[in-house]
């Protein structure tokens, strides 16, 4: 249970395209984080697989079954929105226990579900307050506990960490990861931060303009991405692009080096000044002016005694090296 | 406004306008107070004496007093049952997306640019009228009798011209109430399976009660004191089937030109509605905080 399966999904508003039909598989049990820039059609395709839109061709099937035309209570999914969507004249315990009214539990398994639900995510102590007497941690926590007594065959997130502040995001990343390995349900996230992604997904889907741009684990896309938008997304910080010259030396259009596969080294082959570096204790961050390429970002690790106006000498790590063509698409060797 | 010159200076340049707003309130007030303990009749001038609480002992006795203050609470009450139920209705179908939506909501908020003494007059004359009338052109077209609503069910038919009045002031703040509501919650109340009705009985009823609460509390200030609607259709009658506590202070200070009697009858009118004002605050003011 919790097969999610999209064929040649289609979606536009008015005359506006928004999902340029989109081919994907989600396995029962993975977690599957849609990244992208904003407006790339993320958070409208999570509402299309929850039924809140509907598609403008195109099926979604969940379970082995046709969803498209189901509403979205019937399709078996628990959404958790970027607000949080609490209801707030409801107590925490009564927003939990909301789906389970609606679907007309008897009152004491009720009781016993939100009980546990609670339990699960430390939120025992704060049942009889409201939303708004709530951090946005607790908040959070709160709408989770409503989608996870449901049951549901699969989880949605919009985006649920974008409201809170950057520890709290990493904590929570954390307890989502948690939960996803102790209930073994399909997760499917959505997010802009590529961090968030990394971190917790099994399956990236990296989207751009309403298309699939790759699929694949974190470790797959970062190590070879398809095309130069993916080497661009994914990673902290970007991958320097070198074009021309420098490019055509390795027979392509583009090359593509990550900032942490650049080394230091007196005697390599680039030559440039630091414009600018940030000193991070852990790492530090080198904008260099390198004559003939242009501005390379290098993390050097640890600390540094380099500071603007210095000289430096950079190399490349063999076979860390990206290479694109005139389409941006990546060359393989 | 944070140190203590700017507040010295604010409090001084407020003051006039408060000191106005006070002498505004208090001179016609102090006066009524004033005539309410006099023998004051306009058609013996120079007769005037104090005469204690007489004038008040003569306004409850009154016959028509009891009948008069059961007749105001029902207007009032059962205004603010139609205007309620049916703006919270009228807002829930403007909410929806429809062609025209400009223009209808023009047409709703629209009764409530007419002025009073008009609307009743149209409603008297055109609508209800039993021989003119188009309700009894309706009836008539049915082969039923007309029925003669001033004659027959006089505060009723003035509870709904009322109401028709008011109704559009109800439906706009119910209507900016409900579009304030969060999408996300609609939506998550969808995924968890509330059906449209739930939806609306768990969401909106509760989003919608502080606005409900701002509309009871100035509805009911404003229709203690319903006058034209009164005097243009039944004028307090038949008997005193229509007369409230307003409409007796004007019949006695303005028709029998008995002063005193009608400011004794103005400061029982002021103390009742403070005594609702202070009710209602207890009952749903508590929803108008945080």
């Amino acid at each position: 249970m919790g097969e999610i399966v999209l064929s040649e999904v289609k979606k536009s508003f008015g005359g506006v395209s928004i999902i340029q039909g989109i081919d994907l598989t989600i396995d029962d049990g993975e977690f599957a984080v849609f990244v992208g820039p904003s407006g790339c059609g993320k958070s409208t395709l999570l509402r299309l697989i929850a039924g809140l839109e509907d598609t403008s061709s195109g099926t979604i099937s969940i379970d082995g079954h046709d969803a498209t035309r189901l509403p979205p209570a019937r399709r078996g999914l628990a959404m958790v929105f970027q607000s949080y969507a609490l209801y707030p004249h409801m107590s925490v315990r009564k927003n939990i226990a909301f789906p389970l009214r609606m679907a007309g539990m008897p009152q004491d398994e009720q009781a016993r579900k939100v009980e546990a639900a609670a339990k699960v995510l430390n939120l025992t102590p704060y049942l009889d307050r409201r939303p708004g007497q709530l951090s946005g941690g607790q908040r959070q926590r709160v709408a989770i506990g409503r989608a996870i007594v449901r049951e549901p065959s699969a989880f949605l997130f919009d985006e649920p960490l974008s409201n809170l502040d950057a520890a709290l995001r990493v904590s929570m990343r954390q307890e989502i990861s948690e939960l996803h390995r102790s209930l073994k349900t399909t997760m499917v996230y959505v997010t802009h931060d590529q961090v968030e992604a990394m971190t917790m997904a099994d399956k990236i889907v990296v989207l751009n303009a309403g298309r699939i741009e790759q699929v694949g684990s974190p470790l797959e896309l970062y190590k070879s991405p398809a095309n130069l938008f993916v080497a661009g997304f994914i990673g902290s910080p970007k991958m320097n692009f070198i074009a021309g010259a420098e490019a055509a030396k390795h027979g392509v259009h583009t090359i593509g080096v990550r900032p942490e596969h650049i080394v230091l080294a007196a005697d390599g082959p680039w030559k440039g000044v630091v414009g600018l570096a940030e000193h991070l204790g852990s790492d530090t961050f080198l904008k260099v002016q390198v004559d003939g390429i242009g501005p390379l970002t290098v993390r050097a690790g640890g600390e540094v005694g380099l500071n603007y106006g210095d000289t430096v000498g950079l190399a490349p790590q063999a076979g860390k090296l990206h290479r694109f063509d005139e389409g941006g698409r990546a060359v393989a060797g | 406004m944070a140190t203590q010159a700017s507040q010295t200076a604010s409090r001084l340049m407020l003051s006039p306008a408060v000191l106005l707003l006070f002498l505004w309130m208090i001179v016609p007030l102090g006066m009524t107070i004033y005539f309410s303990f006099l023998r004051f009749n306009l058609l013996m001038p120079g007769t005037e004496a104090f005469t204690g609480f007489e004038n008040y002992v003569y306004f409850f006795t009154d016959p028509a007093f009891w009948p008069a203050l059961a007749n105001t609470l029902t207007l009032v009450l059962g205004v603010l049952f139609i205007t309620v139920i049916g703006g919270v209705a009228l807002a829930v179908l403007l909410d929806q997306p429809m062609w025209g939506q400009g223009i209808v909501r023009v047409l709703v908020i629209a009764p409530f640019f007419v002025m009073p003494s008009v609307s009743a007059l149209v409603w008297k004359n055109m609508l209800m009228n039993p021989v003119n009338g188009l309700f009894a052109a309706f009836a008539r077209g049915l082969g039923l009798e007309p029925f003669d609503f001033f004659a027959d069910a006089p505060l009723a038919s003035i509870i709904v011209i009322v109401a028709w009045q008011w109704l559009p002031f109800a439906t706009l703040i119910l209507l900016t109430a409900m579009q304030s509501l969060d999408r996300e919650q609609m939506e998550a109340a969808e995924m968890d399976g509330a059906g449209p009705f739930w939806r609306f009985l768990h969401l909106t009823v509760p989003h919608l009660t502080r606005a409900t609460t701002v509309v009871v509390l100035i509805q009911t200030i404003f229709l203690l004191s319903v006058f034209a609607e009164i005097l243009v259709t039944t004028n307090g009658g038949p008997g005193t089937a229509s007369t409230t506590l307003t409409f007796l202070v004007y019949m006695q200070s303005m028709l029998q030109f008995d002063v005193g009697l009608g400011s004794a009858g103005g400061i029982v009118a002021v103390i009742l509605a403070n005594i609702v004002a202070i009710f209602l605050m207890r009952m749903i003011g508590k929803n108008l905080e945080a």
